[in-house]
């Protein structure tokens, strides 16, 4: 049974399309042992737009991403996915209904090259059996060909052409980032959930990464939900912010609404902030 | 050419298929170790429970039989016919695999995210299940092993010696039919982590298994896969050296062999398992021909030993290992 009623969206103020809800996060609580990370926080994504996620450290934003993409399982509330309530699912399902994600401390393949990594990336977008795989024939060989020219493209978008065969160990920071957010996209995610994307970038780097995000939100119309410290960026890029803070939701709206929002200010924008 | 050059490059060319051997074993650790961080002890245990299967499908005996005996006051041992060997070695696979199942189902999804030395207790509990069930299952006695494979002197290595050098040199067929299958192995187990999709999902849950799962690789369904493998490598290699020696409990303790080969190699790569497994066979036999007039005989008991330990003090990471750097 569908959980959500229709809503058409609306139109942002630079002419993209923000559609209905993608996905909806119902009071939600996350415990661990004793500790409440996350208490009875709700909030909505919608297609098409970016949603950031911010509060300060130990807020529980991470939890919250980890939440969306299967790593933890909340004690209470609900997940409703394309308006359907999500049943208790293991992260690699979930990853194969759409949902890809990067992680706060770069989680990649050191040992493997850049394109390699990037191919992970569509594992599930390969039906090939493994008879087949083995004699390299058929349905195989059009498979390897049809993802490798998909994974080409992405590594066009992210221009990191010149890294493609370089093992991923031997890559600076930035670009290891930036090879993570690739192979994320090489799985065409509905949600693509970027935590703390720019962390330890500098301000170059940073704003390479602010161009590709906005872009890829453009050229695929992707989803995005991202979790950021960096207020400048945060207010620039998204369409809608989250506030978190102890665990609790303290604002919810547009980076206009939330930077007048006393509570937000008290609690995280703080006095004397920068 | 002199003859002692000639013995020792015989003794060489022994050290170098006897190495095989080695390799053969050593290579079903790399690949738990690879997939899954596992220092597996039991993969010796493996080798010999697979050799014991084995042969008792090829001469048809019940298993349990001793235990169903004892319960039940009957007479069993076997059904009575033969099994060929070439339906003998799928259905020794097929147990191999479900052994693979089982040790997902029942161990390794117990203790997902603990420390790796708890995973280690765990194999050495398995090693002794292992055995015990191996036991249990087809008895304890010595057994022959013979899938077909020649044994004895190679008549052509020993007449082309002989034309060359005016000397034939020995070297068992059934070592360099082993040279061959584990060549064959290795190029297959390449091919298949290089090129295939679930190579390449092995690949990333070796690497990182957060970034696994968030790609869609379910770790289960690789461990099942990666302890299959293994399986069927601790088979060939129990094939190898039950045909050798027989199929008995001291099979499973070439297992401590592999040990130094793994040293050397360093415990991630399968290229380095081959090395290593070379150097071992020809450091032994050489050393044995040369140091025996010195020292005595029986170095071969602990030369390999002694080569991981130098190796140790200067190279830890072994010869093709991941070289450990912290960041401090």
């Amino acid at each position: 049974m569908r959980d959500i009623q229709a809503d058409d969206g609306y139109m942002t103020a630079d002419g993209r399309k923000i559609g209905g809800v993608a996905m909806e996060l119902r009071n939600i609580t996350l415990r661990f042992g004793g500790v409440v990370a996350i208490k009875d926080i709700s909030f909505d994504i919608r297609w098409g737009e970016i949603r950031a996620i911010i509060g300060p450290n130990g807020a529980g934003k991470s939890s919250m991403l980890n939440i969306i993409s299967g790593f933890y399982h909340p004690q209470e509330g609900d997940v409703i996915y394309k308006g359907f309530k999500r049943p208790r699912m293991r992260p690699y399902e979930i990853s194969r209904q759409g949902i890809a994600r990067t992680f706060q401390n770069i989680a990649l393949f050191e040992g493997m090259s850049v394109l390699d990594n990037i191919m992970t990336g569509r594992l599930h977008h390969m039906k090939a059996n493994l008879f087949q795989q083995a004699i390299w024939w058929g349905k195989a060989q059009r498979e390897e060909e049809e993802n490798r020219a998909q994974v080409e493209k992405i590594i066009d978008f992210l221009e990191i052409q010149h890294i493609r065969k370089t093992p991923v160990a031997r890559l600076p920071y930035g670009l290891k980032k930036r090879v993570e957010l690739a192979r994320a996209l090489a799985a065409e995610p509905a949600i693509l959930l970027l935590d703390e994307p720019m962390a330890g970038m500098n301000v170059e780097e940073k704003e390479d990464m602010c161009r590709f995000i906005l872009d890829v939100n453009d050229e695929f119309g992707t989803t995005t939900v991202l979790i950021e410290h960096d207020m400048g960026v945060v207010m620039d890029l998204s369409d809608r912010v989250v506030v978190m803070d102890y665990g609790r939701k303290i604002g919810d709206g547009t980076p206009d609404e939330v930077r007048n929002n006393d509570e937000v200010i008290k609690a995280y924008l703080g006095v004397a902030h920068e | 050419m002199s003859d002692t050059l000639l013995f020792a490059l015989e003794a060489t060319l022994n050290g170098l298929t006897a190495g095989v051997m080695y390799a053969l074993v050593a290579l079903g650790f790399v690949l738990i170790f690879k997939a899954s961080g596992i220092f597996n002890f039991a993969q010796g245990v493996m080798a010999l429970f697979a050799a014991l299967t084995l042969v008792g499908f090829q001469s048809g005996q019940v298993p349990f039989s001793h235990l169903i005996n004892a319960i039940f006051g009957t007479k069993l041992h076997h059904f009575g016919w033969n099994m060929p060997t070439v339906l003998a070695i799928p259905a020794t696979v097929l147990v191999m695999i479900a052994l693979a199942i089982l040790i997902e189902r029942y161990i390794l999804k117990h203790l997902v995210n603990q420390e790796p030395i708890i995973l280690f207790m765990a194999t050495i509990g398995l090693a002794y299940l292992l055995e015990g069930l191996g036991d249990v299952m087809w008895g304890a006695e010595v057994k022959a092993l013979d899938v077909g494979l020649p044994k004895g002197m190679s008549g052509a290595v020993d007449d082309m010696t002989f034309a060359w050098f005016g000397y034939g040199f020995y070297i068992d067929r059934l070592e360099l039919w082993a040279a061959g299958i584990a060549a064959v192995l290795v190029a297959s187990l390449t091919v298949f982590s290089q090129y295939t999709k679930q190579g390449r999902a092995l690949r990333a849950v070796a690497d990182d298994h957060q970034a696994a799962l968030s790609v869609g690789i379910s770790l289960r369904f690789i461990w099942v896969l990666t302890w299959s493998i293994a399986g069927i490598v601790a088979l060939v290699a129990g094939i190898m050296w039950g045909s050798k020696s027989g199929v008995q409990f001291s099979l499973s303790l070439i297992a401590l062999k592999a040990l130094p080969v793994l040293i050397l190699g360093g415990f991630t790569s399968i290229p380095g398992a081959i090395i290593g497994g070379l150097i071992i066979g020809v450091g032994e036999k050489l050393f044995d021909f040369f140091m025996q007039p010195v020292i005595g005989g029986a170095t071969e008991n602990w030369f390999a030993y002694m080569l991981a330990l130098v190796f140790l003090l200067f190279r830890p990471q072994g010869l093709f290992g991941e070289k450990i750097i912290e960041r401090v």
